[in-house]
């Protein structure tokens, strides 16, 4: 049986909910498919009737200002987002997250929609939206609705969407003041498949020698990807020195759960590897947010 | 739906569940666009869509509707220019885009299959970006997988075409260096016979290929690692609409067990009987579409009693073990025994002893197998294959069928590289036997986890190494225990465990050896041939032992090895006395050499491997670190090791040399195609190749243990010589000259003043009612089994390398940043691919200390997907140096020995003494375990 019936590619919001509705089986949406179309053909989703493409809707392929926030389309594919100066200028992490991801290929075709519908407790693009503070826009019969993006994920690969009746069009992101600024960084194992080991988004708010403000979002330290926000509370208000940095890592360690995964890093390499990060997501963030002016090298790496 | 693709407007209809690969491919025959793994991890099916890359296997047909696609046959008409290339290629070239030319002339293209990808992917790269750096070039290649790992050769390449494009004058020809002993063609630098057709998408792999009527085949496997088949009922798989058969044990009509050596491996498992490994198996099925086919396998019902699984060789051999195999779980025991070495650790002024584990690690060639057999009118067979050994496969098919060899026939393909995975046989049988029940042509197609599961795999061993030296690093005895995993089938795993037993006390002369060996039937997949061959798994327990041992003693790690090196005039552990062609000592000085000059730390040899820290980066810290290595060529071992080629003259004045060796991307075509056009005095293109077929091709024997330059490349050599004595003599007779005055210049044979094109040579001999060619039956010089003390092996290459690494004490993660590679191959005969060979082996060598890590548990395969296999990419290729050492060897052609697989072997323990050197960690099992580096270094005092 292969592994679709029918493949829409829907030309407006509209066409894509209905068309969702109204399948004749199941339904999906599919944006690049770097995660869907695998998880088709490798069996870990069941076969079904009818995607629903919708990569070609003017709503989920918008990467532009909206008054005072950064929308990005849900179907941007990722090689976009990472040459955008405006996601540069305004989430630096999220430019450094979708480099990561795949090589040139894949983010040719994957999004950051799919990303964070996949769910998964260490995808780069969701880390780092966390981590920007982003929301998520919904479209649904009953119009568009807008919720924290943390209220997307309900576990490991279970998104909290109604897969028939909503589809996310995009993601608002706060645009960046003077001061503020955002990093993401990642560890990985040269062997097996090439997920984060332990990554870790960082914004923060820089007032002279204090963090004003601070979000760190980190994964996989759960089902779901992490909002540290007992470190946050800690850091939040303090300078930026060594000790605070180590004791912020205590707390975050004490709210992170870190597991073993065989075959790829035991509970205790990630506990270290978050001490390593937090370090270097901070510092990053912290030297970017003290430049004052709007020029910031591409450093990606 | 309507699309562009090349320019051209295609209406279609996309259908259920398809891909664009499989429109391109399938539907419009444009095979160019290849299908490495089928899950997004290889960019072998890279098109360009829309001016962007992207991955066909996993981009819906649907999707592309109203788009733009390109793919590697249209890539020539994307050229801006045409560009010539100068005189010599002219004719080759013309019409190419700039990167195609490039790759052909840069050596970029091996065994060619990722080059579609690597070309398209290139192309969209400069299409952005008209001058990339290095880095550009890496950032973009990242996901391309180049298996034969010509990675430095295509960036070499790709901005040699990015210069061309800018600058509208010709490719710029590589600077590579020649043999230091060219003659007119042999140690210069040649394209491959087959460039070409690689870098326009039009080489015909066996998946390519299609017949009127063709069915495809699928295999029903175990998918458990053992027990025994209770029940099997295949009938609602019959019942099932396009199915046209499904054959299980029963229905094989002759022999039902296969194997290269042993004949142990059962080509169907019937009721009653064993299942060893998960990759077993139980019937096959052969229907008018691979879909059906795949419906099909999930209709079989198969019942198990299941039995516990032994999984590793140790327990293997434990008294207690069930028996895998009626004889046991010992496969063999294998002894290398030198002198007497209690004494010799008696009379020892330190001994060191240490085990070592090495892991199971797959060939993951980017071309998975495929087989297609094809029933003729006549009544015979054809099997359409990549295969490293067509006789075997012909001798193989003809025993499943009842048939005598001779209605067989193997039509070898092009192959998408081998590295010693596919000398097994593999669909070839089941596609046969398929064919032959339904009268109708079967494709038999493994997809990238059927790849994983079923073949064999490097020989995951576990070497404890006792070494005793005196003071001054005299080594005294060394003695070795090996258990070696063979897994569920012998396959070649005896051979390649001997050769890791003896090559395990390293290139090294000592009075004392006890080697011995349990090569172990287990419940894991079979193990058998891997480039290194068992040598690979040795030189990193033995070259980490000499750091020990160095260490220990508190000497110069290159010092103890130069003091104890073979050289001309020592006798091997295994008694063999070396009478000639021992370069090691010149790979070791001319390696340090190297360092120094890069290093300028005046040659002081603590300061070669200190541990450096990076400025402004003080976590990281970098080191050298240093290894060599011996390998065998050819079978030896008292192996008879013969190869046959033909030469023929034809009546345009053009060669063609038949041998059914096999090209597994290695650069044996090119090999041979040099070595008649030398000994004709004639240009390369006028020589055709003709490899890998069973009617048309003498037997080359077995493409295996670095041995066709040698054997197959002598046969070659006197099968032209012969032709070229028979011509003289022709022509001295009608021209009534002695025959040693007519001789070969370009296109013409000269006698007397007078100029005669060749071609007219032809009717001169028919003339005289001979025939213008010569089979050459070349027999390399007798060896004699291990135990006997003779000359175990006709010939050893050697070599010495120094790697760089970095590490990171943060978080563990190693890099490598540099490789110094010295090798003896004898004598250069192809430069450009002896380069290919260097680089590409290096590569292999550090993905094997590195990267990958073939995991079985409890008999089940995890990393049955390329997502969970990792091979390196070009983003981990370190820079590699080459330095060329000549020693020949008096019997080789032209003094030439083996390449393939030495320079592989010393990578992974020059990396893993660099780590050590780097942070004092070492590393003792392979791959390197970032973790474990870490935790080691902060857990140390
Ligand atoms: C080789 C390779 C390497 C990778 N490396 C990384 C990596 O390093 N880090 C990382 O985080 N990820 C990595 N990934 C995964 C990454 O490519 C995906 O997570 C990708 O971002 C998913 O986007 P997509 O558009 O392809 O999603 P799809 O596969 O199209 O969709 C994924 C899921 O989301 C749903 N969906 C998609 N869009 C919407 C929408 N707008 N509304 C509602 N539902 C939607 C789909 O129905 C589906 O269930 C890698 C993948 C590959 C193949
Ligand atoms: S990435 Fe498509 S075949 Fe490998
Ligand atoms: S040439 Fe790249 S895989 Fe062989």
């Amino acid at each position: 049986m292969p592994v679709w019936e029918k493949y829409i590619l829907a030309a407006s919001l509209q066409e894509a909910l209905e068309a969702a509705a109204n399948a004749p089986g199941t339904a999906r949406f599919i944006a690049g498919g770097t995660d869907l179309l695998l998880d088709l053909q490798q069996g870990r989703h069941p076969p079904v009737h009818t995607l629903i493409d919708i990569t070609a809707l003017a709503e989920t392929t918008a990467l532009e200002i909206r008054s005072d926030e950064l929308f990005i389309g849900a179907a941007v594919p990722l090689s976009r987002i990472v040459h955008s100066p405006v996601v540069m200028e305004h989430a630096q992490a999220l430019a450094e997250a979708s480099a990561l991801i795949g090589g040139p290929q894949v983010r040719n075709t994957a999004t950051l929609g799919g990303n964070v519908c996949h769910a998964l407790p260490a995808a780069d693009g969701s880390i780092a939206l966390l981590a920007l503070n982003a929301s998520a826009e919904i479209a649904g019969r009953n119009g568009c609705r807008r919720a924290p993006l943390g209220e997307l994920f309900l576990g490991p690969g279970r998104s909290a969407l109604d897969p028939r009746a909503e589809l996310l069009t995009g993601f608002y992101l706060p645009l960046k003041s003077s001061g503020q600024a955002s990093a993401h960084r990642r560890v990985m194992r040269p062997q097996g498949v090439a997920i984060a080991i332990l990554n870790m988004a960082i914004w923060l708010a820089r007032q002279d020698d204090l963090i004003q403000d601070i979000r760190i979002a980190v994964g996989p330290a759960g089902p779901k990807p992490l909002r540290a926000v007992q470190a946050e509370d800690f850091l939040r208000g303090k300078p930026y020195r060594q000790e605070t940095i180590a004791q912020s890592l205590d707390l975050l360690l004490a709210e992170a759960r870190f597991r073993t995964s065989p075959h790829r890093a035991s509970a205790e390499y990630r506990r270290r590897l978050a001490g390593v990060l937090l370090e270097d997501a901070l510092q990053a963030a912290w030297q970017r947010a003290g430049i004052l002016s709007g020029r910031q090298g591409t450093d990606r790496s | 739906m309507q699309l562009k693709i090349n320019g051209n407007y295609v209406s279609v209809e996309p259908k259920p569940g398809e891909m664009l690969v499989d429109l391109l491919r399938e539907r419009l025959g444009l095979t160019g666009v290849k299908v490495g793994c089928n899950e997004s991890e290889c960019g072998a099916c890279t098109v360009i869509v829309n001016g962007e890359p992207v991955l066909s296997c996993t981009y819906p047909s649907a999707k592309a509707a109203g788009k733009e696609v390109w793919t590697i046959e249209g890539l020539a008409s994307l050229s801006p220019v045409h560009l010539s290339t100068g005189a010599e290629q002219e004719d080759l070239l013309r019409g190419l885009h700039p990167l195609q030319q490039a790759f052909v002339l840069y050596g970029a293209v091996q065994c060619g299959f990722c080059i579609p990808g690597q070309l398209m992917t290139a192309h969209a790269l400069l299409s952005r970006n008209p001058n990339p750096t290095q880095a550009d070039i890496r950032y973009a290649l990242k996901d391309t997988l180049c298996r034969c790992a010509g990675y430095p050769t295509i960036e070499r390449a790709i901005l040699a075409a990015a210069e061309a494009l800018r600058t509208g004058k010709p490719v710029k020809p590589p600077s590579i260096p020649a043999s230091h002993m060219p003659l007119e063609v042999i140690g210069t630098i040649q394209v491959r016979p087959d460039a070409v057709e690689k870098v326009t998408g039009e080489a015909v792999y066996t998946d390519d290929l299609k017949f009127p009527g063709m069915l495809h085949g699928r295999v029903k496997r175990a998918g458990i690692p053992h027990g025994i088949l209770r029940r099997l009922d295949v009938s609602k798989a019959r019942a099932l609409p396009g199915v046209a058969a499904v054959l299980t044990a029963e229905d094989i009509p002759g022999e039902r067990y296969h194997g290269l050596v042993i004949f142990d491996w059962p080509t169907l498992v019937g009721i009653g009987e064993r299942v060893r490994y998960v990759g077993d198996s139980v019937a096959i099925v052969a229907a008018e579409s691979r879909e059906i086919a795949s419906q099909a396998l999930d209709l079989i019902e198969a019942e198990y009693e299941l039995l516990e699984p032994i999984c590793d060789p140790v327990a293997a051999r434990s008294p207690d073990a069930p028996a895998i195999h009626p004889q046991g779980n010992l496969l063999k025991h294998i002894k290398v025994r030198k002198g007497d070495v209690e004494q010799g650790f008696a009379e020892s002024e330190v001994v060191l002893e240490h085990t070592f584990h090495t892991a199971f690690t797959d060939h993951a060639f980017i071309e998975p197998e495929c087989s297609i057999a094809r029933p003729t009118e006549d009544g015979r067979m054809e099997v359409y294959v990549g295969s490293q050994i067509p006789y075997a496969d012909r001798n193989q098919v003809a025993r499943a069928l009842g048939w005598p060899e001779e209605r067989v026939r193997v039509i070898g393909q092009l192959m998408g590289g081998g590295f010693g995975g596919k000398e097994d046989i593999m669909g070839q049988i089941h596609a046969a036997l398929l064919a032959n029940a339904v009268g109708r042509p079967v494709k038999l197609l493994f997809d990238r986890h059927e790849s994983l599961l079923v073949h064999p795999k490097r020989h995951a061993t576990q070497i404890r190494v006792k070494m005793g030296a005196r003071r001054d690093g005299t080594l005294v005895a060394v003695e070795t225990e090996l258990y070696g995993d063979t897994g569920a089938y012998a396959s070649l795993g005896e051979k390649v465990m001997t050769r890791a037993t003896t090559h395990s006390t390293g290139p090294y002369e000592m009075p004392h050896v006890r080697a011995d060996c349990y090569a172990m039937y287990t419940n894991n997949p079979p193990a058998g041939a891997f480039r290194g061959f068992g040598v690979t798994q040795s030189a990193f327990a033995i070259e980490s032992m000499m750091d020990m041992l160095a260490e220990k003693l508190g000497l110069d790690r290159v010092e103890i090895r130069r003091k104890n090196a073979l050289k001309v005039g020592s006798v091997t552990n295994t008694g063999q006395y070396l009478d000639e062609s021992v370069g090691l000592r010149e790979c070791i000085d001319r390696v340090i050499a190297e360092m120094d000059r890069l290093i300028g730390q005046g040659g002081d040899p603590a300061a070669r491997f200190a541990s450096r820290s990076v400025p402004g980066a003080p976590h990281l810290r970098r080191a050298w670190g240093f290894a060599v290595a011996f390998k065998n060529t050819g079978l030896g071992g008292g192996a008879p090791d013969k190869a046959s080629a033909e030469v023929e003259l034809f009546a345009d004045g053009s060669l063609e040399v038949r041998t059914s060796s096999a090209e597994l991307g290695q650069g044996l075509v090119t090999v041979l195609r040099m070595i008649v056009a030398q000994e004709f005095n004639q240009p390369p293109s006028k020589v055709k190749v003709l490899v890998m077929d069973t009617d048309l091709t003498p037997d080359g024997g077995p493409t295996t243990a670095s041995r066709q330059t040698y054997v197959s490349g002598n046969a070659a050599l006197y099968a032209a010589r012969t032709l070229r004595q028979a011509i003289a003599s022709t022509l001295a007779e009608k021209y009534d000259v002695p025959p040693e005055q007519v001789r070969f210049v370009e296109g013409l044979a000269q006698v007397n003043g007078l100029s005669l094109p060749l071609g007219e040579v032809v009717a001169a001999m028919r003339a005289e009612g001979r025939e213008p060619r010569a089979l050459y039956e070349y027999w390399a010089p007798a060896t004699s089994p291990l135990g006997t003390g003779g000359k175990m092996h006709f010939a050893y290459s050697f070599a010495a390398q120094a790697a760089e690494v970095e590490v990171n004490t943060r978080t563990g993660e190693t890099r490598v940043l540099r490789v110094i590679a010295a090798n003896d191959v004898g004598r250069a005969l192809n430069p450009l691919g002896l380069q290919g060979q260097v680089e590409g082996g290096v590569v292999m060598g550090m993905g094997n200390a590195l990267t990958e890590h073939f995991i079985v548990e409890n008999g089940r395969v995890f990393t049955d997907r390329l997502a969970r296999y990792r091979i390196p990419s070009i983003i981990q290729t370190p820079e590699i140096i080459s330095i060329v050492v000549e020693h020949p060897t008096a019997e080789g052609p032209y003094g030439a020995k083996g390449v393939g697989e030495i320079v592989s072997i010393p990578t992974t323990p020059a990396i893993t003494n660099a780590i050590y050197n780097a942070v004092g960690v070492r590393v003792d099992s392979l791959p390197v375990d970032q973790e474990k580096i870490l935790l080691a270094l902060q857990n140390a005092p």
